[in-house]
This record gives structure tokens, sequence and C-alpha cells, in this order.
């Protein structure tokens, strides 16, 4: 079980006020890691710090290391445009852009110098993302008229066109009906085989379902950390308990 | 199916800050065109404030004698802006009078009374009134707004160039503002304020009169302000029905030039670039500046401080 | 307890008196609210109606009677007087005829005469050869009420003509500037204007674009963030004569080689060696709008959602490729609608340009931006100044050239706006 992403003693501050205080985590390869909590919590936040996403806020600042594949992405030197080439993201609200079909999964490609084949590339992220059937015959149709469901799955073939390790998802299917979540659901378990994925979710059930691996945060500090069964069945923490028994959430 | 997504360029294995030069650049150009507008600025008060300089350290001119002497005849050396602003003030005044009965009905009408259907036929109407260009209005005060003034009351009082004439017409020029501004106030006010009071049994006339208006006195007061700060900065109405003799007067009938007549019709004929009538025009621009900044600032400050926080 | 009662029911008797007033019988409101609904009434026509009086004095001076004197009367040529009824081919005679050798052949270098419309050839005829002239012009309303007094008027002059002109037609359009009223036309002014625009539009849209691009997606929030916006707003509200002082000294005096064209090269032809040039006026112009441009812009970028930004964002794209790529695309359309409408304002601007020095009197057409220019504004200002009649028809003329051409692009923005507004709403 190796660890892909190392977070070390990490501390986030919006202005003043301190979102997440010394956290440390490991995350594996080729596993599904979901960080739980009530809301506020800051499991949102740090998973935006992974791919720097949290930098483009005014007045942030962290402390504190993270490294992906050993390479810590907090250096001075480091760009934070680069981190995010390597780290997918995929929104609660899904939001294709309003182009095509076709030109949300080649835009990111192309921006980020791809040279091979596009109408491979499209149909690779689609079947992976089972989207390709229902889309294959309006390719450069806007992306604006697929269902919710097909939205999102699109977000992720996009997200996994410009060949991340990791994809951060943030709530994916909170906005989504039973039905196409339990289809997302089930394309995040095929896609663990290739990729590296840690997930943010309101719903512990889809916690328990689908993750290997499972954190709990409260008021910006892990709680508990572990395999998801022992997590659930035999939490350690009188927190942790109390939550997914939800006495509290 | 190949992997075709190992297609990317090599550079893709390091995380280091690659020198974007396309982005560095484009980020210096942005921010010159920032500045642009911060030269105007400093362009504008220092072109100002340096030519007035030397208006003011001719030994003709008296900062004292400026302000306060009666009479403006650069000619016979005479340099006392009050004519001017007298002038400017009167016509504004005008303008501001004649729309404001105007303005406040139809405003109160477009926001209490009428359905958004009717609103949305008047509105591009005020569009067009609003968009045409002032020296069309010039031409309609010189041409029409005169004759009929004198007709009504006698070509004895009223001069060919008046005062009265440009200040109506500059009120028709700031109708549109003032009704778009003053509408903008009213529907702003929260609507429950109009069920509380419609609650109580109030007609719709003691609604709007009573908690409406009351409630939006602010921005109709900021409306007005910035109605009068466009009155005042206004050129071609006046240059072309107010005339171009410079009198200190109350008369609305006659004929009295503006500040911006003034600057109009010295810079529009030949001037030398180093005459003391050439830096006079800067002089009087400088007063003209600062009042309708002045006046803008203060209109936006009133607007600001009692907003609605809903 | 006997005597609180008493106390008591005492004082409830003066409360429930206060509570039985009678308020103001409904009938009272109700008659109030009318009148004041019918003064209003009364506001909103007389407001709609300033519009159709401006209309109507516009039309009313566009057409009208002319009486003509001339120093050759048409009779000379045609029996009935009717120069218009001659052939082609009798005009082209008349003119060769009339006209000195080198006038006609400066004519004919222009336009060949074979080529001009017969329209044209009676213009020519009218002002060259008959030296027409105006003794008095009359409006709309006069030509059409009072006829028979303008013509028992026409009668007492024995060399005159009364004919029924329209003073916007295409040779008024397709001429130059004269001294004469007959003659004059307005192509010198319009090409003046369009060179003018031209010059505006190509600074002012990307200057204005950049500023808005750079204040909402690059700059920091920070004081001086603060300072520029207000700056901004400070900037659309100084009167636009003001701009007209600050070109003046610095595109005008202090860049002279450059708004001359002298550094370029540019010294011969309509150029001048003053600054008073077409681009110092376009430089001016775009100063002028360019506050307001930024402030449209910037609301149109503003209201990008921000999960477009985001998911750029998140598949690595740099701050310009989001912006040009997905921001600017999205907006696109209300920043076009905004600048559209700038440039209309613009158009009709008049203090600044007779600052700047646009000239009053130009008989050539200007060709290049370094040359002396006059525009369609100041051109209407010149000849609403003089109270003589026929020029306030020339100026009527005029001002329906301007407003058609205002009004035309004023309805493309708009047309587009909803076009976009459409198209967005489907999605």
């Amino acid at each position: 079980m190796k660890s892909i992403i190392q977070i070390k003693n990490f501390n986030f501050f919006y202005g003043e006020s301190q979102a997440l205080h010394d956290v440390t985590l490991d995350f594996n390869e080729n596993q599904i890691s979901a960080l739980i909590g009530p809301s506020g919590c800051g499991k949102t936040t740090l998973l935006r710090c992974i791919n720097r996403m949290n930098d483009l806020i005014d007045d942030t600042r962290s402390e504190g290391n993270i490294t992906i594949h050993e390479k810590n992405i907090y250096l001075a030197e480091v760009d934070p445009v680069e981190v995010r080439r390597k780290v997918g993201m995929v929104f609660q609200k899904p939001n294709p852009f309003p182009k095509t079909i076709w030109d949300n999964i080649v835009w990111g490609a192309k921006i980020n110098g791809y040279t091979g084949n596009l109408e491979e590339l499209v149909e690779s992220t689609l079947t992976r993302t089972a989207l390709w059937d229902e889309v294959k015959d309006k390719l450069h149709t806007n992306a604006l008229f697929l269902s919710g469901g097909q939205q999102q799955r699109l977000c992720i073939a996009r997200a996994i066109a410009i060949k991340p390790d990791v994809i951060l998802m943030d709530e994916p299917t909170s906005a989504l009906d039973p039905v196409a979540t339990a289809r997302i659901e089930s394309l995040i378990t095929e896609l663990k085989k290739r990729y590296s994925i840690v997930i943010v979710t309101h719903n512990m059930q889809q916690a328990g379902r689908i993750s290997d691996c499972t954190s709990f945060l409260l008021n910006g500090v892990v709680v508990e950390h572990g395999r998801t069964k022992e997590i659930f069945l035999n939490p350690k923490e009188k927190k942790t308990e109390e939550y997914i028994s939800g006495e509290f959430g | 199916m190949a992997d075709s997504t190992t297609n990317f360029s090599q550079k893709q294995a390091s995380l280091e800050k690659k020198t974007r030069i396309g982005e560095s650049l484009i980020h210096v150009v942005l921010f010159a065109c920032a500045l642009c507008s911060i030269f105007t600025t400093v362009g504008i008060v220092v072109i100002l404030a340096s030519q007035s300089a030397l208006f003011f350290a001719d030994p003709q001119v008296t900062l004292l004698g400026f302000f306060t002497s009666f009479e403006w005849q650069p000619s016979i050396g005479k340099f006392g802006i009050l004519p001017l602003l007298n002038a400017t003030l009167l016509t504004s005044f005008i303008a501001v009078v004649f729309a404001t009965p105007f303005a406040i009905l139809v405003a109160i009408f477009l926001s209490e009374f009428t359905k958004p259907r009717i609103k949305a036929i008047i509105k591009p109407i005020l569009e067009v009134l609003a968009g045409i260009p002032s020296v069309v209005y010039g031409y309609f005060a010189v041409g029409t707004v005169t004759p009929v003034l004198q007709r009504v009351f006698g070509s004895d009082t009223v001069e060919f160039y008046n005062t009265a004439s440009a200040g109506i017409v500059i009120g028709i020029l700031i109708l549109p503002i003032l009704i778009t501004m003053i509408d903008d106030s009213l529907t702003s006010v929260p609507n429950n304020l109009r069920e509380a009071s419609f609650g109580l049994g109030a007609t719709r006339l003691q609604t709007s009169f009573g908690v409406v208006i009351p409630g939006s006195f602010s921005g109709i007061a900021a409306a007005f302000i910035l109605g009068f700060s466009r009155a005042i900065g206004e050129t071609m109405i006046v240059a072309l029905a107010a005339g171009a003799g410079s009198a200190l007067t109350w008369n609305p009938f006659r004929g009295a030039e503006t500040m911006t007549g003034y600057i109009v019709r010295i810079s529009g004929g030949d001037i030398s670039y180093n005459s003391i009538d050439y830096n006079s025009i800067f002089a009087i621009g400088l007063v003209l500046f600062l009042a309708t900044l002045g006046l803008n600032i203060i209109s936006r400050r009133i607007v600001k401080k009692y907003q609605w926080n809903v | 307890m006997e005597r609180i009662t008493s106390h008591s029911s005492k004082h409830s008797e003066d409360i429930n008196k206060a509570l039985q007033w009678q308020p103001k019988p409904l009938r009272t409101r109700k008659r109030n609210e009318t009148i004041m609904r019918t003064l209003m009434l009364i506001a909103l026509y007389c407001t709609i109606s300033f519009l159709f009086i401006l209309a109507g004095s516009i039309i009313n001076n566009a057409f009208g009677y002319v009486l003509f004197t001339y120093e050759i009367h048409p009779t000379e040529f045609s029996q009935g007087g009717e120069i218009n009824e001659l052939s082609h081919a009798k005009k082209i005679a008349i003119l060769k005829e009339n006209l000195r050798e080198r006038v006609y052949i400066t004519l004919d270098r222009k336009k060949p005469m074979e080529k001009r419309s017969s329209q044209d050839l009676s213009a020519i005829i009218f002002s060259r050869v008959l030296k027409a002239s105006v003794l008095e012009a009359y409006s709309l309303f006069e030509s059409l009420f009072q006829r028979g007094q303008l013509i028992e008027n026409a009668l007492t002059y024995p060399n005159a003509d009364l004919i029924f002109r329209s003073w916007i037609s295409p040779r008024f359009i397709r001429g130059e500037q004269s001294t004469n009223p007959l003659e004059s036309g307005i192509w010198g002014a319009i090409t003046g204007s369009v060179g003018v625009i031209l010059v505006t539009i190509l600074f002012s849209f990307p200057l204005g674009i950049g500023t808005a691009v750079y204040l909402c997606e690059y700059m920091p929030r920070s004081r001086w963030k603060n300072l520029l916006q207000i700056n901004i707003y400070n900037l659309s509200g100084v009167p636009s004569i003001i701009y007209g002082l600050l070109g003046l000294v610095v595109f005008v005096r202090v860049f002279l080689p450059i708004t001359s064209g002298q550094l370029f090269g540019f010294t011969s032809g309509a150029a001048t060696d003053s600054g008073r040039t077409i681009l110092s006026a376009g430089l001016t112009l775009t100063l002028l709008i360019l506050p307001v441009i930024v402030i449209n812009t910037q609301e149109a970028i503003l209201s990008v959602p921000t999960y477009i930004k985001q998911a750029s964002y998140g598949l690595g794209a740099t701050k310009w490729q989001t912006v040009w790529h997905h921001i600017i695309p999205y907006c696109i359309g209300r920043i076009l609608t905004g600048t559209i409408l700038s440039v209309s304002r613009a158009i009709g601007e008049t203090a600044p340009l007779v600052v700047v020095g646009a000239s009053t009197f130009l008989t050539i057409v200007p060709n290049s931006i370094f040359s002396k220019y006059t525009t369609l504004p100041i051109q209407i200002y010149q000849w609403s100044a003089r109270p003589q009649q026929e020029f306030q028809n020339l100026a009527a003329g005029a001002i329906l050239v301007l407003l058609t051409i205002m009004l035309t692009l004023n309805f493309i923005a708009i047309m587009y706006r909803k076009r976009v507004q459409k198209k967005l709403a489907r999605l």
C-alpha cells in the first residue's frame, strides 16, 4: 500500500481565522480515500489545498507540506498551475464549459500540450466514464443540454483527459438524483484501478460504500483516520462514533 | 485501445515554475491599460492646474479679483468669473426647476402605478431621449424654443440669446437621467414596506408619498445633484442658445455666456498658445472640473450612506 | 379597589374616545388619487411629446420652399423654365457652353459628365450656370400652411422662382462644404466623423477591455484597487469639454510630432503641421468614453459564473487562458453591446472636438488620420448658429443624417443584445 499524497503538519488560514489545524494524513495509491465530517469542518478546504485551488482566494495563508509522489507542492518554486495539471478536480455542481462535448474534453488537453490523436482521446475518456455510447452521435452539440448525471460524467472525463495521477472530488453526487448517483459511484470504483481518488462527501453511507480509507474531520482537526471498515464498525474516538451514529452532523 | 493519453509533452514531469513569458507579458500589458485611467486623471489635474497657474501669474489677474469681481471682459483686462459662474448656475437652476415636476411625477408613475408591460414601452422612449446628442438639443433651443418664448412673452422681453431657452432644453436633456435614477431609487425600497402600508388601508397615492418617497429620499437627492452636475457641464446647448456676451444678470430672457460657452468660444477661434485668453480657459475649466467632481462625489456618498441594507 | 376603578374608568373613556376617530372618507382619498394620476399622466405625455416636438422641428426644417433668384434665369434654356425636364445630352451641352473651360474640365475629371445622373447635372446647372442664390427659405410648416402668402411674396420678385426643396438628398450627402448654402454638402463632415470614430474604436476597445480584465481578474483586492475603481467612476462624470482641454494640451501640443504625422513623414496633402488632426480627435474621444467602457465590461465580466472559472483553473489553465477561452467568450455579447452604445454616443460629441481643433469650415475631404477634419456634429453646430432660415434647413438635414446613423447603431446593439440574451436563456 504505497502512499501517494502525504500531508504533514498542515495549517491553513483564511485571513486571521484558522481553518485547518496541524493536519497529518496519508492517501494511498489506487485507492479511494474519503473525507467526512459535519459542515464547516474543513474537508473541502483541505481538498482544495491538495491542488492549490485555495491560492486563487485573496488573503489566504498556509503552513506545512503536502507532497505528491514525494514532491512537495508547497515549496516556493512550485507553480500552482503545474500542480493543477497533475491533480484533476471534479466539483459539486457539474460545471461543463458552455461549449460542445468535444471542446470540453479537448480543451484541457490542448492547453497542456497534447499532441496525439484527439478522436482517440475523446473516445477513450468518454468510454472510461461510461458516457461514450450515450453521446457518441452528438459530440458537437452543447454540453449544457446533457442531464445532470451526464454532465458530471463529462466533467470526470474532462478531468481524466489531462492524465492526472490523482483525482479530487468535492461532493460529486450531492447535486444528482439517486440513479445518477449510483452510476457515478460505480464509475468511481472502476476509476480507482488507474487513478488515486480523494473524495469529500457529506453522505456517510456513500463513504461507507465506495471508499477504502476514511478520515473524519471536525473543526479543522483530523479526529480519526484509517481503513473505512474499522472507522465505521470500530471507531476509536468518541466523537467519531457520535458522528457516525448521527448524534450530530 | 491504445492508451492515447500518454502523448503529452515531456515537460509534464517537473512541478517547477515555468517561465511563462506570454503570461508575464500579458500581465504587463493589462497593467499598462489600467494605468491609462490614472494618467488621464493625473493629466487633467496637472494640465488644468499648471495652465491656470500661468493664468494667475499674469499681472492683470488676481486670485481674489477672479472670484469676486463682477466683470468678465478679457479684452479690457477684466477677469472676474462671477458673470460666467452666475450664468452657468442660472441655466442649470432653470434646467432642474423645469425638469423636477416631470421627473418626479413620471418616476413615481413608472415605479408605483404601472404594470411592467407599460414600463417596458416607456423605457425605450426615455433611452432615445437620453441618446440624442446635445448639439441637436442646441439646434432645438435656438430654432424652436426661443421663437416660442418670444411669441409667448413678446420679442421685446425675450432676446434672441437667452438663458431661459437654454435652461429649458437642458432640463429636457437631463430628464431621462433624473427619471431613471429616481425610478431606480423608488423601486429599491423593499416591498414589505409597501405591503405594511397597504395593510393599514392606505391608497397607492398615500403609500407613494408617505412611505416610498421618504424611504428613497437619499436616492432622489443624489439624482438631482447628479442632474445638476450634468447641467453645469453642458456646453453645446448654451453655446447655441445662451449667447456669447457675458452678463451678470438674473433675467432669464437675456443672453449670458456660461463657463462652458466661454471655453468653447475661445478655443474654437484663433488662439495663440501663450496668450492670456488661452490660459483663461484652463482656469475656468479648473473651476468647472472641481465643481462637477465635488457634486459627483457628494452624490455617490449620499447613495452609499443611506442605501437600503436589505 | 373602587378608587382605581373610578380613575381607570375615566381614563379608559378617554382612551376609547381616541380610538373612535373617523378615518377620512375613502371618497376624498380616491379623489386625490385620481387628481394625482391625471397629473402624472400629463407629465408622462409631456415628456414623450418633447421627443415628438423635437422630431417635428427637425422635419419641419428639412423640407420647404426656397425663393431663388438667378443671374441667368432658367427660361433662357428652357421654355417653361423647367431645367429638370431637359434631356441628359442637352444638359451636358448647356454646361459645356456656359461654364468656363477650366471649371468644366475640373468637374469632368472629378466625375465624367456622361456618368453623372440627370439630377446631378441639373444641380450643377442651377448653381454654376444660373448662379442661383437664396433670397428666402421657408420651413415645412410655412410651406404647407402659408403657401398663398409665399406665392404672393414670390411674385414681387421678377427674377425669382419658388421651388420646393428637400434639404436632405443624395447630393447633400455626397457634396462638399461650400459658402453657398445651396451647394453645401456634408461629405467632408461624414468622412471626418467616420475617421475619428474609427480611431476611437481602435484605441478604446482594447484599452477598455484590458483595463476591465486587469481590474477583475488580475488585481488583488487592496487600497490601490479601490482607488483605481473610484478614479474610473469619477472620470465617467467629468464634463466632456474638460476632455477637450486635456486633448488640446496633450495630443495637439505635446504629442505634436506624432499626431501631426511629422514623425512619420506625412507632410503633404490634406495633412497639417498643427496637431489638429483626426488622430488627436480620436485619441481625445477615446479618453472620454474609456471609463464607461471599463465600467460596462467590468459588469459583464463579474456576471460570469464562478464555476466556469473554477473548472478552467482546475484543469491547470493559466489566468490568461481562462480569461481568453472562457471568460471573454461568455460575456462578449454584453461587452460589445456596451461598446457599440458608447461609440454611438461618441459620434454625437461636439464640445471636446471644437476645443481640440476641428475645423469649422473645410472644403477638402480628409484623406488620412493626419489631416485637418470636421465632423457631422460640428457642421450642425456651425449651421445652427447662423440665424438665416436656409442654414437652419441645412442643419436639419445634417441632423437627420446624424440621427439615422446613431439610431441604426443603437438598433444593432439592442438587437444583438436580445439575441445574446435569448441564446443564454436557452442553455
